[in-house]
């Protein structure tokens, strides 16, 4: 079984879109002759040239806006913002031009870009470069958002956020760049998969563990102590999209574990949890045995000391603690 | 020196130049230049009307108009061809006029009918046209120049020849997003026109007030290596001549411009701005108004070049006003949107129902 890293499942990506679609362009700071701050597009420039890897000045708004503008008229930008964190400089390109366009001409406008770059903390890189705004942004109707957790999702998400319509934000993660696993050979066809479709990552009966990016595989970790150690058997959910949003995959769980606890590098005021947390009691209210529980980015900017950073951040030990208050 | 000040000089400079005889000029027939009579009244007798419908309460939000500034879209809108394309700020409503939009749709998207050109989801800053080359109708100030830009790109990528006419007030010229993009414009030689339509101030600020500049505004292109220049906008003549230039430059050499063309407006900012004589005198727009007026100005041409009688215009510009009446009437009888269509041009793949469409929630109502 061919295995692969994350970085490289992404690469793969861009390099059979571009392949597939005269209109792809990849763009970003640094994507093309230094092949990427973290090489997700190494090899890129060189094989599909200036035209079709393009490296940008440091201007997010501008070269976003670039972007927009010309997805109007059918060209299909794949973005890197070099961290998510930077999303700040371009915010009325990404909120007002990407997400509204479409709404405000009626319809008769489409804006077929993708924004995609790594979106975490836990890195020691202080409060501007950790943030992870998968939740900020699916607060915009007109967008989408996906956070893939392994190779293989980043691979299938990426390839279907190019070929959409409308934009696609991607939260990567720096993290998991180096993380190798299955991923399925480009010989064996087309691999994609669908925005709105969460993956069960481990089936359990007893508690509901729901997820998306890295903390999925934080919840992997935990449903392991929570198995050898407690005897309690763990289902873990990861959403891999958050708008499109498998919301039956969370409801499913929940009706079958009747307890849940969500787990989010978002801050926990109106993160993707607060609205995981409004589904649940809304659609499965009847099936709960104990309160909803979360395990959130403690709430303050991200701490930059590597003594503390990783307890600020959801991890296996907050998760057991957190399930074993209602197991 | 005051922007209106500039402007004067400009009237009285020694050795004016006559743009008439530009050669882009020189190749418009006499139908070509009633017409152009036409659209500057048709856009004035539009705004007129949509002013008088807003203060009868028939629309919501904030109104900008266009009326003092007209020779500026339609100069530009009659010199693009079918790969030019065209994106404005929120004064918009001439420039949709000038590409060939309809009063109808127009005046029923003001209105906030379903039958508007956005189907009531738009609004006054936000009217567009793609099969018209028009792309907006944008609400924030410079939000669309890098916007612009991209449509600039667009054409370079797929080859065609064309130029983006991006239109923009002189207030943007302080926004980030619009040095940004004057960037990349140059790093990347798009074809792009950047028109700063400068009617001397941003909202109820003189251009004196927010801008630090040498000479003029476009010369800030200069640092950027961006040719640049400085129109009179109350001729049509020389609007044409020098936008076309810079069009010219963006089609053969895939070179941006700065054009900073002076006008004039004689309403407030906005509709929220009635006091707007606050800022300015009762003079400075008088005398705008007696000297500068594109529509004056344009008539009394055709007047001299035998090509209109005042009986002739003045047929041209009741024509004018019974079209924005009949779109009042058309926007007044049309349905309004339904609360279900509000969910409608999110999502492309929701409005077509695609098998997609059907995979996860899209809309988190209650």
């Amino acid at each position: 079984m061919r295995e692969i890293e994350y970085r490289d499942a992404l690469n793969e990506a861009f390099d059979e879109e571009l392949a597939r679609d005269e209109n792809v362009v990849i763009m970003g700071e640094e994507v093309a002759q230094y092949n990427g701050a973290y090489k997700v597009t190494k090899g890129l420039w060189e094989k599909w040239g200036d035209k079709r890897v393009v490296d940008t000045p440091i201007s997010e708004a501008g070269f976003i806006g670039m972007g927009i503008g010309a997805s109007m008229l059918g060209i299909r930008p794949v973005m890197e913002l070099m961290f998510w964190s930077f999303h700040s400089v371009a915010f009325d390109q990404l909120v007002n031009n990407a997400a509204c366009c479409r709404y405000m001409s009626g319809g008769l406008i489409n804006v077929p870009i993708v924004m995609r770059g790594p979106a975490n903390g836990g890195t020691n890189v202080g409060a501007t470069h950790s943030h992870t705004p998968e939740g900020l942004f699916a607060a915009f109707p007109g967008l989408k958002v996906c956070s893939p957790a392994t190779p293989a999702d980043a691979k299938g998400l990426m390839k279907t956020a190019i070929r959409d319509n409308d934009p696609v934000y991607v939260m990567e993660n720096t993290t998991l760049y180096g993380m190798k696993a299955h991923v399925p050979d480009p010989a064996d066809g087309d691999f994609t998969i669908p925005l709105g479709k969460a993956d069960i990552k481990r089936v359990g009966s007893d508690i509901s563990l729901i997820a998306h990016g890295a903390s999925v595989l934080r919840c992997l970790e935990a449903a392991k102590i929570l198995q050898n150690e407690h005897g309690i058997n763990a289902e873990v959910v990861d959403l891999r999209s958050i708008r499109p949003l498998d919301q039956d995959a969370i409801i499913d769980s929940v009706k079958k574990t009747n307890k849940a606890v969500l787990v989010d590098e978002s801050k926990p005021f109106c993160g993707v949890s607060a609205q995981i947390a409004t589904l649940i009691q809304e659609y499965a209210f009847d099936y709960l045995d104990a309160p909803i529980k979360r395990v959130c980015t403690i709430d303050a900017p991200a701490i930059y000391s590597p003594y503390v950073e990783a307890d600020q951040l959801p991890n296996a030990a907050r998760i057991v603690k957190q399930v074993l208050t209602i197991a | 020196m005051s922007h209106f000040e500039i402007n004067l000089a400009m009237e009285t400079s020694a050795s004016p130049l006559d743009f008439a005889s530009s050669p882009i000029n020189r190749g418009l027939s006499a139908e070509q230049k009633i017409d152009l009579y036409r659209q500057l009244t048709r856009i004035r007798r539009f705004e007129t009307a949509s002013l008088k419908q807003y203060n009868g309460s028939k629309m919501g939000g904030f109104l900008h108009v266009y009326i003092g500034q007209e020779s500026v879209a339609v100069g530009c809108a009659s010199l693009m061809g079918e790969n030019d394309h065209m994106i404005t700020a929120y004064r918009c409503h001439a420039h949709a006029l000038a590409v060939g939009m309809s009063m109808n749709e127009c005046m029923a998207e003001l209105f906030g009918k379903a039958t508007g050109c956005s189907k009531g989801k738009g609004g006054s800053m936000h009217f567009f046209a793609p099969d018209k080359n028009f792309w907006g109708g944008h609400g924030i100030v410079a939000g669309q120049t890098p916007l612009g830009l991209g449509l600039g790109y667009g054409l370079k990528y797929k080859g065609l020849k064309g130029a983006a006419l991006c239109f923009m007030g002189d207030g943007a010229v302080n926004q980030g997003a619009f040095h940004e993009s004057l960037n990349i414009a140059a790093l990347f030689d798009i074809p792009i026109v950047y028109i700063i339509e400068n009617n001397g101030y941003s909202m109820g600020t003189s251009q004196a007030r927010s801008s630090a500049f040498k000479d003029c505004l476009a010369q800030r292109a200069e640092g950027y290596d961006i040719d640049w220049d400085l129109a009179n906008g109350s001729d049509l003549y020389e609007v044409r001549a020098k936008v076309n230039i810079a069009m010219e430059r963006a089609r053969n050499e895939s070179r941006p411009t700065v054009l900073e063309i002076q006008t004039y407006r004689y309403q407030g900012h906005s509709i929220a701005d009635s006091a707007h004589k606050k800022y300015r005198s009762p003079e400075e727009i008088q005398s705008y108004k007696d000297n500068h007026d594109p529509l004056n100005l344009w008539r009394q041409r055709l007047i001299k070049e035998n090509l209109l009688t005042e009986e002739s215009a003045k047929k041209i510009d009741t024509e004018g006003k019974l079209e924005a009446d009949s779109a009042v009437k058309f926007a007044e009888e049309s349905p309004a949107p339904t609360v279900e269509s509000i969910t409608e041009d999110v999502y492309w793949e929701t409005d077509n129902t695609t098998e997609a469409s059907k995979i996860g929630r899209y809309f988190f109502n209650d």
